[in-house]
């Protein structure tokens, strides 16, 4: 994704003030700049008190998937031994995994989860440009009224209509399908809403020399503005993404049958199933948890780009 | 239809005007939205007037007897003094350690991606790998805190199933699983705070703590507001890690009002009774957030 060739930076700072703004970005276009100084002034101590404080905080938070890793790789007997709590008596084995593995669930609802993340991704942000786009720049008859429902819309939590979802997929015979998964999270207008205003931040000289050229709106939508949005559509699409891979309740609620579950429901049948089996259920954690931290790791810059711009929701 | 060129005469709305290309680009959400929000809306609320049930009989309409019920319940009072414990219990340390973290990684010392990832990965994990992970954590006698306590001299932790503990130990999992989220938010913030506030105290000579209070703190008042509000509306929808850690108990003490929901309704058939809770909880989320919007709106007069 490259960003520096555009004509505007079209990612929406949450920066109080928009001079600030600029400055940082700017200041981000060239080479990330050490603020020790600035922030830390130029003492020892407080540099290495605060390089303690961190490391200290991060070997906290790392230390629970530290300990999850460990478990996988112990033999079910050292698993469950309290005095050898900590390093196995017998040696690291591969055996937690494969056995996760032979079961065979694990792989099917890794694809589940993707099928149906890439669906829910592609229909949302498609969607949820579209209707930006109209908001944002044409006029038709009841367009205020429907953007100020959109934006009422945001405040509706999806839990309160898991009850009415599922009887409407119960009488739709849809029960324990994609579709059944995957239409419901289709519906976010906050996506909507910062895209509207995204598409609100961009100047109107190029669609209106494509307008003279004689394109029309859809060729204005789909060959001006999309490819100008580039940044901000990765942003919103790594966001709905990460948030249809985890989501939880309604997959849960939509689908008995395993072959359709997704990931995070799959999961939680391996821990009925295998009741005290700490290491096998550590095992299928890890393989579980390895997808989307791999990815982290290679786009840990769009990711967190994405978080910044698409988590405040467009506040 | 005219030339494109005519004026648009008044009183012409003809069938061009009502599917203008706008609408039209429009319409996908609409139908979205109205299929899977707006109908079940309707639906979930008509249902909440009704008996309906998972068991095949015809509904029939019973007026506010759901709502009644509701309000007598004591198992329903208690749900949403749980959902509103765990908002009060988990977003005071989200928004501080959020900041904490935020404030350290920006000093810009060495090692920038291995603090991000150390803070934000656990919020790539699914719930179930999540509450998988923590419940082997706070086992007892195997689980590597109670081991942790038990080496420092401070005896072990009943974490989930000791009624006055399991809230917190949830509040603990959900800091652990979602601080990084929060952790990004003002990282941007911090970023975009100009060089020159900090170059212009330097000169004045001021230190690493003035600086901290009179530029960085202030400059990030705004952003707090806004995380902290996010908070409390993410944390009242409570349910995944509850239900998947310790499904509400022990003895129900930690079961939220979303897991009510679907305890009364898919558990216990009564969908009509479980869209009346629904609607409740509705009331309670538009609640805090209109009593936040007004907060909002005082602070920035």
């Amino acid at each position: 994704m490259t960003s520096t060739d555009l004509p505007v930076r079209s990612a929406p700072s949450p920066a109080p003030h928009v001079p600030g703004s600029v400055r940082a970005l700017a200041d981000r276009r060239r080479a990330p700049r050490p603020r020790a100084h600035l922030t830390l002034g130029d003492g020892r101590t407080a540099r290495v008190l605060a390089l303690a404080a961190l490391a200290v905080m991060a070997l906290v938070w790392l230390l629970p998937m530290a300990w999850a890793l460990l478990t996988a790789f112990k033999s079910e007997q050292d698993a469950s031994d309290p005095v050898h709590w900590f390093l196995p008596s017998h040696g690291f084995t591969l055996r937690g995994f494969s056995s996760v593995w032979e079961r065979g669930d694990l792989p099917l609802w890794m694809l589940n989860s993707f099928l149906i993340s890439a669906a829910v991704t592609v229909i949302t942000v498609l969607v949820s440009a579209m209707a930006g786009y109209a908001f944002s720049r044409t006029l038709f008859a009841g367009r205020r009224w429907l953007f100020a429902l959109t934006v009422a819309a945001v405040l509706v939590p999806p839990q309160i209509l898991i009850v009415p979802w599922f009887q409407q997929m119960l009488s739709l015979g849809l029960l324990d399908t994609y579709a059944a998964v995957i239409l419901p999270q289709t519906v976010a207008p906050v996506m909507v809403f910062i895209l509207k205003k995204h598409f609100d931040s961009l100047p109107h000289e190029l669609e209106e020399a494509a307008r003279i050229d004689g394109a029309g709106h859809w060729r204005i939508f789909w060959s001006v503005l999309l490819p100008l949005s580039r940044p901000m559509l990765a942003a919103v699409s790594i966001f709905v993404f990460i948030g249809a891979w985890n989501n939880f309740l309604w997959p849960f609620i939509s689908t008995s049958d395993p072959a359709l579950m997704t990931l995070p429901v799959g999961i939680t049948s391996v821990k009925d199933a295998y009741g005290i089996q700490y290491a096998q259920s550590m095992a299928s954690a890890v393989l579980a948890a390895l997808p989307l931290v791999v990815v982290f790791m290679f786009f840990q810059r769009h990711i967190v780009k994405s978080v910044s711009t698409t988590g405040l929701g467009g506040q | 239809m005219s030339s494109p060129h005519a004026a648009p005469r008044p009183g012409a709305l003809s069938a061009r005007r009502l599917l203008s290309p706008g609408l039209l680009f429009a319409l996908p959400f609409l139908v979205l939205l109205a299929v899977f929000m707006l109908w079940p809306l309707g639906q979930g609320l008509w249902m909440s007037l009704t008996d309906t049930s998972l068991s095949a009989h015809a509904p029939s309409f019973i007026g506010l007897d759901n709502f009644t019920e509701a309000l007598g319940d004591a198992e329903m009072w208690r749900a949403l003094g749980h959902t509103v414990w765990f908002t009060a219990l988990s977003t005071v340390p989200l928004v501080a350690v959020a900041l904490g973290m935020a404030l350290l990684v920006h000093t810009g010392l060495p090692g920038q991606w291995v603090w991000r990832l150390a803070f934000f990965a656990p919020y790539l994990l699914p719930v179930g790998v999540v509450s998988l992970l923590w419940i082997w954590l706070y086992q007892p006698d195997l689980g590597l805190y109670n081991n942790l306590l038990d080496a420092v001299g401070l005896g072990q932790v009943a974490w989930l199933s000791d009624e006055s503990v399991a809230m917190s130990a949830i509040a603990l999992t959900t800091l652990w699983w979602t601080v990084g989220f929060n952790f990004l938010l003002y990282l941007a913030a911090l970023q975009s705070i100009p060089d020159h506030l900090y170059e212009a105290a330097a000169i004045d000579g001021a230190g690493a703590w003035r600086r901290l209070w009179s530029i960085t703190l202030p400059q990030l008042s705004r952003i707090t507001v806004v995380i902290t509000v996010l908070q409390i509306l993410a944390s009242l929808k409570v349910f995944d890690q509850v239900y998947l850690i310790t499904k509400g108990g022990p003895n129900n003490s930690t079961r939220p009002v979303v897991e009510y929901v679907y305890d009364v309704g898919f558990t216990g058939y009564r969908l009509g009774y479980a869209s009346a809770i629904s609607y409740i909880f509705f009331a309670l989320v538009i609640l805090a957030s209109a009593a936040q919007y007004a907060a909002l709106r005082r602070r920035e007069k």
